[in-house]
């Protein structure tokens, strides 16, 4: 086991996150999973898009992609794709991943390339200063949503589940250890794992507040068939009392680097093959 | 007796799945290897069936690389062809087709009879309607019918013995037509055969640009499907297994340019390819490349706009677009094969250069040279030696390291003890987000200064004629060297010379000298005269005049000709 702190940045590093906010303790677990897994950070990649959660590779000392907004799973798949010895995560938002990256959150499920999809879901907008975010709740009133939210919440556990995700998982940012284990066992997942993860907005989400979700939420126990994917839609579709935990893992899919290379090891290391090429060209006579 | 000699332009034309593409591909890969220079462009219409489409076959004695509007033999497989085709069909065009389907629309057209119903029931089956026309379009050229018999046996061989021999029957017939049928009517064609053109290797402008694509070492392509610039996806779909190409069709254009800058963030070497509409999506993307610093090389095969625009026909139109795609400023480089060669070689310049200096690199291409067929001597194909920009990070590795001439070293994840971050936002060397104003300054200059270095790269132009004398330069770049080169020839006078472009931008700064007091002409698919303006950005060069085309079609020679004499 690594210790831990060899992902922190130099003392003094200013950071973007207000005092409170939600995503302290996940960057706390995702350091702490990395380093049960003996993962250096030289051989993992960060990816991340834009919004406050998409900051988090300026806290994390790993390789990383900051690209743009909605955008980090198409870098991530072809990072893992071109460098499948590296272990790739997905790390943003709410409204990055769901909203403006909707798109490629769809069809990121369908590939199942193995990258572990950690998504801090805060129900809101941060940085641009509180507006409604795809998993708002119906009714919350914002300074755009000036009447309340009139759309129905994305619901991304069952729109994973129902694209045949093979490892679906939701977590809450205070519980420390049972998220790191959560978070461990999604890097662990040979294939595409996207955890859903709650994170109280202490500025811009006067609703779903730390205590809300303490009173909300509960953990699948240990009886539970994370196989059975009709007991995972069930949960999934819960909104009363929202389940915590791996709901569904499927371990028998290929990934997508898998079924998509035709060469073995990094591509960096590929040299063309003059003869193919001399016998591909003559082929044109 | 009708005479045809030198330079033939012979024109298929049917509805969408009549098999016109099938005579073509036979048709021109019988000739080529019979000896004789061919030139194949086609136009279609964007459907599955029905329609009317055509291609258009020169066969010459010198090399040709132009459309020309006329036609001397015209394979008339519907009635429809003949409305289509009508302000090209000329008396002396010889018409070939069925007399009874034809007779509707046979006015002013000298119609030769040729009973493809009649042949097809003998054959038993109309799939051997196209084998019969390609027997007749050779037997009325007197080319060697041993050509087309060894050419369907090798095409047809998977297919099994008794297709093969079908089709040999087929082309038999067709071919003791076509020559009966010269004889008949007194039709006699000439022209040269070479040995050495048998030899040469068949190409039309997609499959050079993916060849050029594999000899860069291409090994990553994501891409969402668009006409014209499918054909590289499919190419390298193709072809890519043996060279380990990974290949993925993106659920968007937004998210193929996405990938392929974390496929060469990674170290591979990607490339993407759409047209006008798909890469209006992924400008986000090319602006990100220009910040992160990270390879990406961009295939845009053009079709007319805006928008849907005319999505199977040509135009060059995008220029601007390429140029000042994605917000902010950053450098880039811009290619624009004409030729299977120059095409070849700037895929692999494409690579090489956006490697260099980390850039977004683009090869603008559009639908009448992707389409475009003809025969180049294989040793005119230029390999660009590979050079290795990728190092081994040290512990204190910084991916942003400000340095004298722009270039940063660029390490990639997982290969050194470094780590290597990078990031949309303005970044410190360590691509950390930054605010500060010296930061800024100090990053932005960095990145522009590599346009120094790129343009000292940049490809020189192509010269024709007496540059140095003529008093007037006719100037293209893209698609239409073949066009210009030929009006030059044409028009034979030492007044004028030709200039054509194969990098658009930067120009390289050692060409301007050629323009020195000259008077411009510049030719280009488009009705804003985008590359005249881009000479005046670039060389401060007005032009005297310009010869635009936005039709959707390639221009033809006979029209260019004259709208230069007009000015000359």
């Amino acid at each position: 086991m690594l210790d831990k702190k060899i992902y922190d940045m130099p003392k003094g590093t200013d950071m973007a996150w207000c005092p409170g906010c939600g995503n302290f303790p996940i960057l706390n677990i995702v350091k702490m999973a990395l380093a049960e897994l003996d993962i250096r950070p030289q051989d993992a990649v960060l990816c991340s898009g834009i919004g406050q959660a998409a900051k988090t590779p300026h806290y994390l000392r790993v390789n990383y992609f900051n690209g743009l907004h909605g955008r980090a799973l198409p870098p991530a798949i072809a990072i893992k794709i071109a460098s499948p010895h590296l272990t790739v995560i997905a790390e943003s938002g709410d409204g990055d991943t769901y909203g403006e990256g909707g798109n490629h959150f769809m069809h990121t499920i369908r590939r199942n390339p193995d990258i572990t999809n950690i998504v801090h879901d805060n129900m809101i907008y941060g940085l641009t200063k509180g507006q409604a975010s795809p998993t708002s709740e119906k009714g919350m009133k914002t300074p755009v949503q000036t009447a309340g939210v009139i759309l129905e919440p994305f619901n991304p556990l069952a729109v994973a589940l129902a694209l045949d995700a093979s490892f679906v998982a939701r977590a809450f940012a205070s519980d420390i250890l049972e998220s790191k284990d959560i978070v461990k066992a999604a890097m662990q997942h040979k294939g595409y794992a996207i955890v859903d993860i709650f994170q109280p907005c202490v500025v811009f989400n006067k609703q779903n507040t730390y205590q809300w979700f303490k009173e909300k939420c509960y953990y699948v126990d240990a009886e539970y068939d994370k196989t059975d994917k009709v007991q995972a839609f069930e949960k999934a579709f819960d909104m009363e009392r929202l389940a915590l935990g791996i709901l569904y893992q499927d371990t028998s899919k290929p990934t997508y680097e898998d079924l998509v290379r035709t060469s073995q090891g990094p591509l960096a290391k590929q040299e063309v093959s003059r003869e193919a090429l001399e016998k591909l060209i003559n082929s044109h006579r | 007796m009708k005479r045809f000699s030198g330079d033939i332009s012979l024109v298929l034309g049917g509805a969408a799945g009549m098999g016109v593409q099938t005579v073509e591909a036979l048709l021109v890969q019988v000739l080529k290897r019979e000896g004789y220079n061919v030139f194949a462009s086609k136009e279609y219409m964007s459907r599955i069936r029905g329609g009317s489409n055509s291609t258009e076959i020169r066969i010459t004695d010198a090399k040709r690389a132009a459309f020309v509007k006329r036609i001397d033999f015209l394979f008339a497989m519907d009635k429809d062809v003949i409305p289509h085709l009508r302000d090209r069909i000329a008396l002396d065009t010889i018409v070939l087709g069925e007399l009874e389907k034809l007779r509707d629309v046979s006015e002013g057209c000298h119609i030769i009879d040729v009973p493809f119903t009649r042949f097809a029931n003998e054959l038993g089956n109309p799939i051997y309607t196209s084998t019969v026309a390609v027997g007749v379009a050779l037997g009325l050229l007197h080319a060697e019918e041993k050509g087309l018999t060894e050419y369907l046996r090798d095409h047809f061989a998977r297919k099994g013995e008794a297709v093969v021999a079908k089709n040999i029957e087929a082309g038999a017939l067709g071919y003791a037509f076509g020559k009966h049928l010269a004889y008949a009517e007194g039709i006699e064609v000439i022209v040269a055969k070479r040995s050495a053109v048998a030899e040469e290797l068949l190409l039309d402008g997609t499959e050079a640009l993916g060849l050029g694509t594999l000899s860069a070492g291409c090994n990553y392509i994501s891409s969402y499907p668009m006409s014209p610039g499918t054909g590289l996806l499919t190419f390298l779909a193709k072809h890519g297994n043996e060279f380990g190409v990974v290949v993925d069709q993106a659920e968007d254009e937004i998210a193929a340019i996405n990938q392929g800058l974390g496929a060469w963030y990674a170290g591979a070497r990607a490339i993407v390819t759409t047209s006008g509409g798909g890469f209006d999506l992924m400008t986000e993307g090319v602006s990100l490349a220009g910040i992160i610093e990270t390879p990406i090389v961009v295939h845009i095969g053009q079709r007319p706009g805006p928008s849907t625009g005319l999505p199977t026909r040509t135009e060059q139109a995008d220029l601007n677009l390429v140029l000042y795609a994605g917000h902010g400023e950053f450098p880039r480089a811009i290619f624009a094969p004409s030729t299977p060669e120059e095409a070849f070689l700037v895929a692999q310049q494409a690579f090489y250069i956006a490697d260099k200096y980390q850039i977004p690199t683009f090869i603008l291409t559009d639908q009448y040279f992707l389409d475009s067929v003809r025969s180049i001597p294989e040793d005119s194909l230029r390999t660009i030696t590979r050079e290795n920009f990728i190092i081994e990070t040290a512990a204190d590795y910084k991916r942003y390291a400000v340095t004298a001439d722009g270039v940063s070293p660029r390490g990639i994840p997982g290969y050194g003890e470094g780590l290597v971050g990078i990031d949309s936002d303005e970044h410190d060397e360590e691509a950390h987000i930054t605010e500060s104003a010296l930061m800024r300054v100090a990053m932005h200059e960095k990145r522009l200064r590599k346009m120094v270095g790129i343009r000292a790269d940049a490809l020189m132009p192509t010269e024709r004629g007496d540059v140095k004398h003529a008093e007037t330069l006719l100037v293209s770049w893209g698609s239409n060297r073949g066009v210009m080169e030929e009006a030059l020839e044409v028009l034979n006078t030492p007044e004028l010379a030709g200039l054509h472009f194969h990098q658009v931008y930067p120009l390289p700064v050692k060409a301007k000298k050629l323009f020195v007091k000259k008077k411009v002409i510049v030719l280009e698919n488009n009705a804003g005269g985008q590359f005249a303006n881009l000479l005046l950005l670039e060389y401060g060069i007005k032009v005297s005049d310009t010869v635009l085309q936005y039709d959707g079609n390639p221009f033809a020679v006979e029209d260019v000709v004259a709208r230069l004499r007009a000015l000359l």
